[in-house]
């Protein structure tokens, strides 16, 4: 699937909630059910340092695509970047750079992603593009 | 005799409703929740009076100050010294010029810690507490890199109190400077510093108190308590931000050279050499805040209305209740249980990370802080992240609290 899609599919999933207390919900599950990274990607220089919460975030190449794994120590965080490893991971370089982020709005978590949140996310999707633009520059 | 009785009795209680009417901000809904205001730490909350104060500076006497000899530099001239004047008498400082405007507490550190530079020699010491504000550390921190001094730091106890002990043996005639806070930020602990004066004075060393959590909560004597400087800002105290206090004592403040060059602080300025303006003036360079300056005098004069007895009774209640309610929390442990603190609450749920509560309260309409309260030394101390801070003003209510209560159970349920 690409990008687009993917986030069409999210925000598909987040208009059947009615109200927030059901999208927290739902972002508590995605974070209990993160895919765990590896042990040896958790450290120092994989931490994005939010004011509040760690970020952890590792990206690999495989082939033509980016593989990202992250953690956090804080849940609701942790929710959303399952959110953005699934809009993000397993695609290339050139389409994680080209991405919007408008669905972040559209579910309702807009002001997660805003840079005075403090929790590391917005400088986790800098990241993401920054690992892009490294692979692209290398290929 | 029984009506009689009962009045006094209702005089000495303090009409929360009445008082909460001042604050126009408490009235409304965040989150589609009504708001429980229980950041007051950060900043506290303006009463009507405060607010229409500004507006009342910039309609009726704006201009600059200690400049014009216009009617208009005159009135704001009279109405910035008049705030001056009740400060000194609120803090009972010797002289007016002691107290110097400036824009909050952390400007008063720096200024005071820059002005040491030209004290400290190599291996001289500095003395902070484990449980100071970053603003208490960092300019002490400079000071040293600055000069070859040496920091030393008093250590605290699991209660968040500080050892006297340690302090007492850390303490020689190489300490220049003690700088402590009157009450911690992070934990709401209360500090001795009446007695930690005292005994930094018997070694020779200056003593600055850091005030920006005490003066919401209590009037401080700075004559009684002897200390050498006292720093605090005006928004933690109903006034608007941007303004705040340095006290200083006169011999320490001529002694200290100026922070900032410019406008106002000078006698005469020639390309040869300038001669700087008397105090306060010397430390007072630029136009300053004036409008902020003036109104801190009317928040005061509002703190003094309620009164610091009511104001400590009523946060007293809260905070002994709200003690009470959260311990019945399974799973949740409170930072700094001192024997004497003020009405904040740090606390943590097992297993759960302080920003998951405060975001999922902040839905329910509660504003408390998440994080480090820039006290990240204390964290460490505790190995966490952060803590949720709740501190309370006498405007809040035990109503609120039960709603806080419950909203920190429900986001204990979701996050579980």
């Amino acid at each position: 699937m690409t990008i687009k899609e993917i986030q069409e599919e999210i925000v598909d999933e987040f208009s059947m909630f009615d109200d927030w207390m059901q999208r927290y919900e739902y972002i508590i599950d995605l974070g209990k059910n993160l895919p765990l990274i590896k042990e040896e990607f958790k450290i120092d220089e994989n931490l994005i340092k939010g004011c509040q919460s760690k970020v952890w975030l590792q990206g690999e190449q495989d082939e033509d695509k980016i593989v990202f794994t992250a953690d956090s120590d804080a849940i609701l965080t942790k929710g959303i970047i399952a959110i953005l490893i699934r809009t993000f991971s397993n695609q290339k370089a050139t389409a994680i750079l080209e991405a919007d982020m408008n669905f972040i709005d559209e579910i309702g978590l807009k002001e997660h992603l805003s840079p005075t949140r403090a929790n590391g996310l917005v400088s986790m999707i800098k990241q993401i593009k920054m690992y892009a633009l490294a692979f692209q520059a290398k290929n | 005799m029984i009506t009689f009785v009962f009045r006094i009795f209702i005089n000495k209680m303090l009409d929360i409703n009445k008082i909460r009417t001042d604050f126009p901000i408490l009235s409304q809904k965040v989150n589609g929740k009504p708001l429980v205001y229980f950041d007051n730490g950060a900043t506290s909350q303006k009463p009507q009076v405060v607010i229409d104060a500004i507006a009342t500076y910039y309609e009726e006497i704006n201009a600059n100050i200690h400049r014009g000899v216009h009617t208009l530099s005159q009135l704001a001239t009279d109405a910035y010294e008049e705030s001056r004047i009740k400060i000194q008498n609120h803090i009972n400082a010797k002289f007016a010029h002691e107290v110097l405007f400036t824009s909050g507490t952390t400007f008063g550190i720096n200024l005071v810690a820059n002005g040491f530079a030209s004290l400290l020699k190599p291996n001289d010491e500095v003395m902070v507490s484990a449980l100071e504000h970053h603003s208490n550390i960092v300019p002490w921190q400079m000071l040293c890199e600055k000069t070859g001094a040496k920091l030393v730091v008093i250590p605290m106890d699991e209660n968040g109190e500080l050892i006297l002990s340690e302090y007492e043996r850390l303490l020689s005639d190489k300490i220049k400077i003690v700088a402590v806070n009157h009450i911690s930020n992070a934990l709401g602990t209360v500090n001795p510093i009446k007695y930690m004066i005292t005994k930094a004075h018997e070694v020779g060393a200056a003593v600055l108190i850091d005030g920006a959590q005490a003066v919401p909560h209590l009037k401080p004597d700075v004559q009684e308590l002897d200390c050498d400087f006292y720093v605090f800002s005006g928004h933690k105290m109903c006034g608007p931000t941007g303004v705040g206090i340095l006290y200083g004592k006169e011999a320490w403040l001529n002694k200290l050279p100026p922070y900032l060059g410019g406008g106002e602080m000078i006698k005469e300025v020639t390309f040869e050499k300038t001669t700087y303006a008397d105090l306060p003036h010397k430390f007072e360079a630029g136009t300053p805040n004036i409008a902020s300056g003036i109104v801190l005098g009317t928040a005061v004069d509002y703190m003094n209305s309620v009164g610091f007895e009511n104001i400590q009774q009523q946060e007293k209640e809260l905070l002994i209740y709200a003690t009470e309610k959260l311990l019945e929390i399974e799973g949740l442990k409170i930072f700094g249980t001192a024997a004497t603190k003020t009405s904040v609450i740090s606390f943590n749920i097992d297993g759960i990370h302080p920003y998951d509560i405060g975001t999922i309260i902040d839905k329910l309409g509660i504003a408390v802080r998440t994080g480090h309260h820039c006290a990240q030394p204390i964290m460490n101390y505790f190995n966490i992240p952060g803590t949720i801070r709740a501190s309370f003003a006498f405007y809040n209510t035990k109503e609120e609290i039960d709603i806080f209560v419950e909203a920190v159970k429900k986001a204990k349920t979701m996050l579980s």
